[in-house]
Formats: C-alpha cells, sequence, structure tokens
C-alpha cells in the first residue's frame, strides 16, 4: 500500500536519506531501526510531506506528492515524538482535530461518524473519562495518549511513529504500543515506527529496515534484519554482547 | 481527580454571546453621551433611532454633537476594537504565540510607516484621496510581518516567543526612528502625522466607519471561517499538517487577511497598541482557547476595551484629549509583562 523508490532528502551537500527504498503492505508493522543521525526521522518526515525529497514515494501506485493535505491525512496519520500544548484546550477538542481531513466545507458540523469516530479513539485509549480535562493538567504519557487517540480519530490505513515513547516510563511505553497492536488488528491498516529500543521492535515489529548514514543497510522480515551481523553493522559495536551484559544485570 | 481537571465551559451558551453585545450596545450609548457636553441617555437614544428610521428629531436635543461628532466616532472605535482584537487572536493562534500581535510584532509600526510615506509623499489613487494612504498602510503592514517572521525564523526556527518579540521590538525602534525622520522634514501641514504614532479617532467621518465595517465584514469573515485551521495551528504547526491542513495556504491567507485589517485601522486611526495583545486574553479566559468561541468574543471584548480606552482619552484630563494610543499602552504594557511573565514561568 505504501512504497518509496530510491527516496532521497537532500540539506544542502548532506544526503539525511540516499536512495532509500522500501514496502509497507497491510498488516505489517515496519520498524525503522539505526543509530543518531541515521536518517530514520527524515525518511518519516518525506512520507508524512514535511521535508521535499527527490525518488518517488507511492500511496496505491499514485505519487503521494499529487495528494492534497487533507487527502494525505485521511491514508497517513502521524504521531510525532513529543507533543505539547501551550493553551487549555480539553482533551477532546485535541482528539476531534484529528477528523479535520473528513470536514465537508466551513459550515459542516461535526458529523455522526465523525463523533462516533472520536468517542472510539476516546475509548480504546481510556481518555473518556478525562475527555474535559484541559490538556495543561495532563503528564507526559497522558498527553502522548491524547495524541495517539487523535491519530485513531483521524482513522488513517498507515500510522506513522516517531519514536513515540521515547521519553514515557515503562508502563506507558508497554500501553503505547499494545494500544497501537490492537489498532493494528483491523484489517487494511499499516504502522511504520522509528525505534531505538531493539527489544521492543523484536517484540512488535513484524518486518524491519536498518539504516546508517542516510542508507538502508538491511530491510526484510524482523528475524531477518535484525542479526547480530546487521546490528553490529549498523551500530558499529557488539549489539548482543551489550544486550547480554545489560541483561546479566538481573540474573 | 479527574472532576477536578475538567473545565468548566458549559456556563458558556448563546446567553454570554447576547451579554457581550447587550455590554457592547450599552458602552456606545455611553460614548456618545459621555464627553465635555454631556447628552441625557434618553437624548441619545431619540436621535439614534429618529436618525435611522428618517423621523424628524426634536429641537432641544444635540443633534449635531450626537449624530455628526460622536456617533461615527463611537462607531470608528468599537469596529477598529473589534478588528484589532480579531488580528491578535488570529495571530496568537496561528504562530502559537501567546504575545503576537499588530503592535508586539511591529506591524502596526510598519503599516503608520506606509501611511506617513504615502501622506508625506502625497501619494493618491485616482477618485478616492484616502485610498492611496490606506493601500500604503496595507502594504506595508504585510511587508513588515513577512520581514519580522522571516527575521525571526533566521534567529530561531521554531518561531520562539523571545525571538519574534525581540525582532519585533527592534523592528518598531527601527521604523519609528524613520517615521520621526520623515515627520521632522515633513513640510509643516504633515506636522499632524505625528498622530499615527500614537493614535486618534479625532474627527473621523461615517465613510471611514464604512470602510472599517467593509474590511472587518470581508476579512472578519475570513479570519472566522479559518477557525478549525487556527486551532490546529494553535496545537502546532507540524500537527496541522499532519492532520491535513494546508499549511502554506492557510497561513498565508491568515496573514494577509490580519495585515489588511491593519493596515485599515492604521490608516484611520493610527497605531493603537496592545489592545490585540490583551483582548484575546481575556476573551481566552472566558470562553477557553478553542477558536470558533474565541474569535468571536475577542471581536466583543475589544470593541467593548476600545470604547472604554477612548472614553478615558476623551475625559480624563477634559479638555484636553489624550490620544487613545497612550491609554492602551499604559493597560497595555502592564498586561504585556503579566503575560509575559506567566508564559515564561508556563515554560
Amino acid at each position: 500500500m505504501l512504497a518509496g523508490n530510491h527516496v532521497t532528502v537532500r540539506y544542502g551537500d548532506l544526503r539525511a536519506v540516499d536512495d532509500v527504498s522500501f514496502r509497507l503492505e497491510a498488516g505489517q508493522w515496519l520498524m525503522l531501526a539505526g543509530p543518531n543521525g541515521a536518517g530514520k526521522s527524515t525518511l518519516i518526515e518525506a512520507i508524512a510531506g514535511g521535508v521535499p525529497c527527490t525518488g518517488l514515494i507511492e500511496w496505491e501506485g499514485q505519487d503521494i506528492r499529487r495528494l492534497k493535505p487533507a487527502q494525505l491525512a485521511r491514508r497517513i496519520g502521524v504521531l510525532s515524538q513529543r507533543n505539547t500544548v501551550g493553551y487549555a484546550y480539553t482533551v477532546e477538542e485535541i482528539v476531534g482535530l484529528g477528523r479535520y481531513a473528513y470536514r465537508a466545507g466551513f459550515l459542516s458540523g461535526g458529523s455522526g461518524e465523525g463523533r462516533e469516530q472520536v468517542e472510539r479513539a476516546l475509548a480504546m485509549t481510556g481518555l473518556t473519562e478525562l475527555r474535559r480535562a484541559s490538556m495543561l493538567t495532563l503528564s507526559g504519557g497522558e498527553t502522548q495518549r491524547v495524541f495517539l487517540a487523535q491519530v485513531f480519530a483521524q482513522d488513517p490505513r498507515v500510522l506513522i511513529l516517531d519514536e513515540p515513547a521515547n521519553h514515557l516510563d515503562l508502563k506507558y511505553q508497554q500501553h503505547l504500543f499494545s494500544l497501537i497492536q490492537t489498532w493494528l488488528k483491523e484489517p487494511g491498516r499499516a504502522v511504520l515506527s522509528v525505534v531505538h529500543d531493539l527489544s521492543l521492535a523484536r517484540r512488535y515489529g513484524t518486518h524491519a529496515m536498518l539504516m546508517n548514514h542516510g542508507k538502508c543497510i538491511s530491510r526484510g522480515e524482523i528475524g531477518d534484519v535484525m542479526t547480530p551481523d546487521h546490528l553490529n553493522q549498523v551500530y558499529e559495536m557488539d549489539v548482543y554482547a551489550w544486550m547480554q551484559e545489560m541483561l546479566a544485570q538481573w540474573n | 481527580m479527574n472532576e477536578a481537571r475538567a473545565l468548566k465551559r458549559e456556563r458558556f451558551t448563546p446567553l454570554t454571546y447576547a451579554m457581550l453585545a447587550a455590554a457592547l450596545l450599552l458602552s456606545m450609548i455611553l460614548c456618545v453621551c459621555v464627553g465635555s457636553v454631556q447628552i441625557p441617555f434618553s437624548d441619545t437614544v431619540t436621535a439614534v433611532w429618529n436618525a435611522l428610521w428618517g423621523l424628524p428629531i426634536p429641537q432641544n436635543i444635540a443633534k449635531n454633537i450626537i449624530l455628526n461628532v460622536r456617533l461615527p466616532r463611537v462607531l470608528c472605535v468599537a469596529l477598529s476594537g473589534a478588528a484589532l482584537s480579531l488580528c491578535g487572536a488570529a495571530m496568537q493562534g496561528l504562530l502559537r504565540n501567546p504575545l503576537a500581535d499588530g503592535s508586539t510584532m511591529g506591524v502596526s509600526s510598519g503599516a503608520a510607516l506606509g501611511a506617513v510615506i504615502a501622506m508625506a509623499a502625497g501619494f493618491t489613487l485616482p477618485g478616492s484621496g484616502y485610498g492611496g494612504i490606506m493601500v500604503t498602510a496595507m502594504a506595508f503592514a504585510f511587508g513588515s510581518l513577512v520581514m519580522i517572521l522571516s527575521l525571526a525564523y533566521a534567529l530561531d526556527r521554531s518561531l520562539a516567543t523571545s525571538s519574534i518579540i525581540l525582532i519585533g521590538v527592534i523592528f518598531t525602534m527601527f521604523i519609528s526612528s524613520v517615521i520621526s525622520l520623515i515627520i521632522t522634514f515633513a513640510s509643516d501641514h504633515t506636522r499632524s502625522l505625528n498622530f499615527w504614532t500614537l493614535g486618534s479617532f479625532s474627527g473621523v467621518n461615517y465613510d471611514q466607519a464604512g470602510i472599517l465595517c467593509a474590511a472587518l465584514a470581508v476579512c472578519g469573515g475570513v479570519i472566522l471561517r479559518f477557525a478549525p485551521e487556527l486551532n490546529a495551528f494553535a496545537v502546532g504547526e507540524e500537527n496541522a499538517r499532519h492532520i491535513g491542513v494546508n499549511v502554506k495556504k492557510v497561513k498565508m491567507s491568515i496573514l494577509v487577511t490580519v495585515s489588511v485589517l491593519i493596515g485599515v485601522c492604521v490608516s484611520i486611526s493610527g497605531t493603537v497598541s496592545f489592545v490585540g495583545l490583551v483582548m484575546p486574553h481575556i476573551a481566552r479566559m472566558l470562553v477557553g482557547p478553542n477558536h470558533s468561541r474565541l474569535l468571536p468574543a475577542s471581536l466583543f471584548a475589544g470593541a467593548i476595551f476600545l470604547l472604554w480606552a477612548d472614553l478615558t482619552a476623551r475625559t480624563l484630563l477634559s479638555p484636553v484629549e489624550l490620544p487613545i494610543g497612550v491609554v492602551t499602552s499604559l493597560v497595555g504594557a502592564v498586561a504585556f509583562v503579566i503575560i509575559f511573565y506567566r508564559t515564561r514561568k508556563a515554560g
């Protein structure tokens, strides 16, 4: 459903993403991993239309650059790494913004289907009781859950996540990834996420792509990609030895 | 715990709008009644009512003061206040910056420079002597806005509050010196240009009220139409793009509209500072940050505030009339400091 062919993003002379190709099909959770500065976030920004790129990014055979912003938002939803709200919006107002791409016109009110989607997103993320709470009173984990509910209300077919649990504690990390896994069970959906935690990638991903210096080092099914050889090459260290050393602390 | 965090907005109903409208109407009538000549409330209502329906006005009523001096002024003040406050609310949402406003960002100063240059150079449009000043003010307002945002962006890509305010202050100081320079070297008849730096509604007429009304109807309509997009921008530009907002198109449309509206206001009354900064905050306290409620509430709040500011300017040291910008700046500067400290504390 989503494919990139020879995607390149340049910042001056620097090739932040260098000739990367990928495919994402329904039911897949593609984990994008690699060291800092590998070009992972830049690649997903290019898919979301945030940075210009060369090459081709296609949605079911159609160049996504030809899609209007609202058309793109109905297909691809993005959850950023860190979200903050400066004004005292309610949780429900922020989640309701997820329905923006479905507005028929500026005089149209919220449709019945739209309201249902918002209700479902609030219920799925456990925010129904907090619906009238001010965003300024929420913790970091709750705020991230609100934006996940927003993207659920947006009802896209592909969910793109940029290190969504990066600053969350363990409980919220597990909660967030479980919610996304439940969302993925509906037919015709797929997830693409940038992750630093390789254990989370192994636990939830079906496919993986390793990047370094803007290039794709390896891509395919998770078990084939996240091997010691590939990981050592990408991270330029003995990853398995490090992880075993960390695990040994608990034994 | 969740109950404690719930916002109590259910009290804000259409009745609240009706109350704001009633407060505006009462303020307008009061501003017509009070001045160097006190006019009874009943006389004001009778004169305006009869004039509206083409009925004869009794001889004992000070018809000239009510209909030719105070009413056009009150209309211009209310319309300018509403327009400036609406522009402030739109800019604060668009830039996600509670200190954004025509005066803090130097847009009003830019518009004033345009007006002063047009007047000093005698620039007019065919068929409308006044149109030249207005068009130049609008063009300079837009140019200033683009310049300030570009400079702030070059300094800090996140367009942080402090960067925009810093550039705005520097830009305003620069423009003020240019205006002073023009006034110093301009001929005697243009010395009255001084009022553009302080603001005044003295001598305004129904034509100008009509221009303001038309500008507010068109530009205000455009801004109100963008309420959902402003909500998205107020949450964050990146998030706005992700939910499907055409970020570049919407941003440009709002900036042009705001510049036109500020340009029209400045060409009529000069720079009236801080209305657009303070009033959206008051409105936000009343109705919350959702722009579908905030924008209309800002319209009313701005109109009412400027009417009272103008009344103070006319009556505080009567018979001497203070420039209205002096009153709004005194109130606004204090509010600015409070808001700035609260913003900094909130991080």
